[in-house]
């Protein structure tokens, strides 16, 4: 993976950096030691090292805003830093520049049950936003599966989304407000505690836009009353095709379940063999289908999912009979990557989304590719939304198996592209799929977002050599090539 | 205007706007012209009338998927998608009758454009929460695209939702995809009636914070009550607050006795059902209440639910206005007489206090031109936005002028 060449004129002026920071934020939230900054070269994508030219840990706005300042009057590069979970390498740090991180900014700020929101620090968990309300029986519906260690700022910067956001949405359809710091140290305030827009909607193009506009400082989510129940369905079926059949037909039966997961059979046992959550071996194909709301409406849609699902040749069809049964059902699902992890030394998730009814041909397509390239592959599957995440099994420690796996990998996302699908579904590029944003877009579209980036984000500084494969100077973006005095298609129609 | 081009395929609508950019001419775009009385009036030479772009290109029910050109009537969207008992979630209102013109007559682009939605916001999002993907045409006559076809995406920005809401004024829409959802199965709303407005926001917020899944709560003050062409609302004398909820059958039927239940210390309740549900969220939707009333200056406010009825009795302390809510106090629609004072200064001022934003959706041209339609942004984002702007459309050539002046 190539990064922008390290810019020497900053390398050399470490320690005066290091000083200017310190000025603005005092204390300990300058590191600048070589091996304390080791804590920081990687996020979970822990295949890229590299440590960052000093890490900042400022604690207030102010603060950011100061640095960012400085920052770009300096020309010194920014990645900013939530939790480190990104599984795309957005958080990774580059040689010359600074690594933001706000992990100081841990409150909750307030809780409006009346408007039914919570305004948070951008460092709080996912997950302690949840806890912070759960008292009153609320919780923050996006559930990404690092939701104990991830921040909401950096759900922000990725639009994560979870198990459950067939039903209840990602980040973006969540989110009500924002303070962000632009790299001039401008301190904007988007949304609020009331819907939609004044003007264009920045809100939503912060959301998912991974670290390159601005910086999050301060998050306004929604919450939602807990469901009354749950139950959940374990179906096995013993192909992937009449699981796939399964899920279509649930979804044309017009129902949405909160959530709904596919496991494929290497999956299924490694997960069994890891937590023995009483799945059937002898299936190529696990789903676990979650249906939420009052009891009654629960009673009858477990019946009539379970039906669909006998009716799609289901083979082992069992409905939870009480919260640990559910519990048990998605304790498998939940403990994939440390199951698949227990059966090879290294695994790398990806994560395209694809048309669903294109599974049996992907599923088919990466076996063939996991023959060719002499490396197992484990699947599982966001079913309702077509959020595909391959894990491949590899060992680092064996010459040029890691190269092969990433080529695997990017056999894969090409596939989900070809397919009519995407390259990401809710893990970011990042530096892993910038080099294959050209199989899904044009260089008119590439440069169309850069264009956008240079609205925010003028001199490229912030977050650069993530997203976009080339980078072009917002100059040479800006210029308006026209060709004076084309006469419009003589053949369209006028009136 | 000079002309009007009439393209019938994204080369064309590419090759007009190329010649637009390079002559620095104006273009005003529009579908079927049904909200072209909705933000500031345009000086344009020239017209695209983008209703040649017709057609269900994709429409696929079990991935919950749906592309269309976006000339394409919403009329015909919705009947396609209902035929397969599905429906656009975020219930688009239909703004025709409100601005004097026919129901029925938008597009789908023109839906994105101004980022639509009904009283369903509150539970399953606006246009913009659905709005996947799309090819476009900037100002600079490019084609491009952002996103695709699939529900969940997070590859390159999302520009979907600087689309959705932007008027016209950054890119010329031609393709668009949407994600659909199964229409509810039956619809139920709690009515409590006689309450005032505080009261009612508080049924709202005690319906809105159960967990009864609520699809819509909204309040319509008893002056209101006569326009509604459900009798059990009109016939009612008093004002209603209404709590919806859909689903299947069993579950509906449980959720509604449990809100009659919780809220019936507030006062007497009724239900509505089915088709007499469906018409009153329609209506609310739909804006009908101020039908009767079609020299009235409309405003749209969006604010945190708890301050709807504040924002009202400081609005209201400037002078005499009919309003009602939606959005659980949320989302406040209120007429005023006409007069000199279209209220501009005392809505802004009141939003002030609590945050949120104002819309001016209905007013003669001249009254559109002299005060803000659109909320005024603060000037840090203000620069912001001209620079989005820009990036988009360099030589202000699309819609200039719709949302702010001079952009």
């Amino acid at each position: 993976m190539q990064m922008p060449e390290p810019d020497s004129t900053v390398l050399v002026r470490r320690r005066q950096i290091a000083e200017a920071l310190g000025r603005i934020v005092p204390g300990e939230g300058v590191i600048a030691d070589n091996d304390e900054l080791a804590a920081y070269e990687t996020d979970g994508l822990t295949a890229y090292k590299q440590r960052p030219l000093i890490a900042v840990l400022p604690e207030t706005t102010e603060q950011v805003s100061q640095v960012l300042k400085y920052c770009q009057q300096e020309g010194i590069k920014v990645v900013p830093r939530g939790a480190g979970t990104s599984l795309s390498g957005g958080a990774l740090p580059l040689a010359d520049g600074i690594l933001l991180g706000l992990g100081k900014f841990n409150r909750i700020l307030e809780i409006d049950y009346g408007n039914r929101c919570v305004v948070a620090q951008p460092g709080v968990t996912n997950l302690g936003i949840t806890k912070a309300v759960e008292g009153e029986s609320f919780y923050y519906a996006p559930d990404p599966s690092s939701q104990i260690a991830c921040t909401i700022g950096g759900n922000v910067a990725e639009n994560s989304g979870g198990v459950h956001c067939l039903k209840y949405g990602l980040t973006t359809n969540n989110l009500l407000g924002l303070e962000i710091v632009l790299i001039d140290g401008t301190v904007l305030r988007l949304g609020g505690k009331h819907l939609d827009s004044e003007g264009y909607d920045l809100l939503g193009l912060m959301t998912g836009s991974e670290g390159l506009l601005g910086v999050v400082t301060e998050v306004t989510v929604r919450i939602l009353k807990q469901p009354e129940t749950a139950r959940a369905l374990l179906l096995g079926f013993p192909t992937s095709e009449a699981a796939g059949d399964c899920v279509a037909a649930i979804i044309a039966a017009g129902i949405i379940p909160g959530g709904m997961e596919m496991m494929d059979k290497p999956a299924i046992h490694a997960a069994e063999d890891f937590v023995n959550a009483g799945y059937p071996r002898d299936v190529e194909a696990l789903l676990i289908v979650e249906l939420d709301g009052p009891e009654a409406e629960v009673e009858e849609l477990i019946a009539r999912v379970s039906e669909i699902a006998s009716g799609s040749g289901a083979v082992t069809n069992r409905a939870s009979e009480s919260e640990a049964e559910r519990e048990r059902f998605w304790a498998g699902r939940k403990a994939a990557f440390p199951a698949v992890g227990r059966i090879s030394p290294d695994y790398y998730c990806m994560d395209g989304t694809i048309p669903r009814h294109q599974l049996p041909k992907v599923l088919k397509r990466m076996r063939e590719q996991s023959e060719h390239y002499g490396l197992r592959v484990a699947n599982v599957f966001h079913a309702g939304d077509g959020n595909l995440h391959p894990l491949i099994l590899y060992d680092a420690n064996n010459p040029g198996e890691l190269e092969k796996a990433e080529a695997f990998g990017s056999d894969i996302l090409k596939l989900c592209v070809e397919v009519g699908g995407v390259l990401t579904g809710e893990h970011g590029v990042g530096v892993e799929k910038r080099d294959l944003m050209g199989e899904m877009f044009t260089e008119i579209d590439l440069k169309q977002q850069q264009r956008v980036k240079c609205a925010f984000d003028p001199d490229a500084l912030l977050n650069p050599g993530k997203v976009f494969p080339r980078l072009h100077r917002c100059a040479e973006l800006g210029r308006v090539h026209i060709h004076r005095g084309q006469i419009p298609f003589p053949n369209l129609p006028r009136f | 205007m000079a002309e009007t081009w009439k393209p019938e395929t994204t080369e064309q609508v590419a090759e007009a706007v190329a010649w637009a950019a390079a002559e620095e001419t104006p273009i005003e775009l529009f579908g079927r012209a049904s909200k072209r009385g909705l933000g500031r009036p345009l000086q344009a030479s020239h017209g695209l009338d983008l209703s040649g772009l017709t057609g269900i290109t994709l429409y696929e029910p079990e991935e919950l998927v749906l592309s269309a050109r976006a000339g394409t009537p919403l009329a015909e969207i919705e009947a396609a998608l209902a035929e397969k008992h599905q429906a656009l979630a975020f219930e688009p209102a239909d703004l025709g009758p409100l601005l004097g013109g026919a129901a029925g007559a938008g597009t789908i682009g023109g839906m994105l454009a101004c980022n639509l939605a009904g009283p369903r916001r509150i539970k399953a999002g606006a246009a913009r929460d659905h709005f996947l993907g799309f090819e476009a045409v900037s100002g600079r006559g490019e084609v491009f695209k952002s996103g695709g076809r699939v529900v969940k995406n997070v590859t390159g920005y999302d520009l979907c939702k600087l689309l959705a809401g932007s008027y016209g004024t950054l890119a010329v829409m031609t393709d668009v995809t949407v994600k659909v959802l199964p229409a509810p199965e039956k619809t139920r709303t709690v009515l409590v009636l006689g309450l005032d407005e505080t009261q009612g926001l508080a049924a709202m917020t005690r319906a809105l914070a159960s967990a009864y899944e609520v699809s819509g709560a909204a309040h319509l003050p008893a002056t209101l009550i006569p326009e509604s062409e459900v009798s059990y609302v009109r016939d009612a004398g008093a004002s209603a607050t209404a709590v919806r909820v859909e689903g299947p059958a069993a579950s509906v039927a449980y959720r509604c006795a449990a809100l009659r239940k919780a809220l019936s210390d507030f006062g007497p309740t009724e239900e509505l059902h089915g088709h007499n549900s469906a018409l009153f969220w329609r209506e609310l939707r739909d804006v009908k209440p101020f039908w009767s009333r079609p020299d009235c200056f409309v405003w749209r406010l969006s604010v945190p639910p708890q301050d709807g009825p504040g924002v009202v009795a400081r609005i209201e302390a400037r002078g005499d206005h009919l309003r009602y809510y939606d959005w659980g106090g949320g989302l406040v629609w209120l007429a005023i007489e006409p007069g000199p004072d279209a209220f501009d200064l005392a809505v802004r001022e009141a939003i002030a206090g609590c945050g949120g934003h104002a819309t001016l959706v209905r007013g003669p041209e001249t009254l559109r031109a002299a005060v803000p339609v659109f909320q005024p942004q603060v000037p840090a984002v203000a620069a912001l936005t001209a620079r989005v702007k820009d990036s988009f459309d360099p030589r202000r050539i699309l819609n200039p002028g719709r949302m702010v002046a001079g952009l």
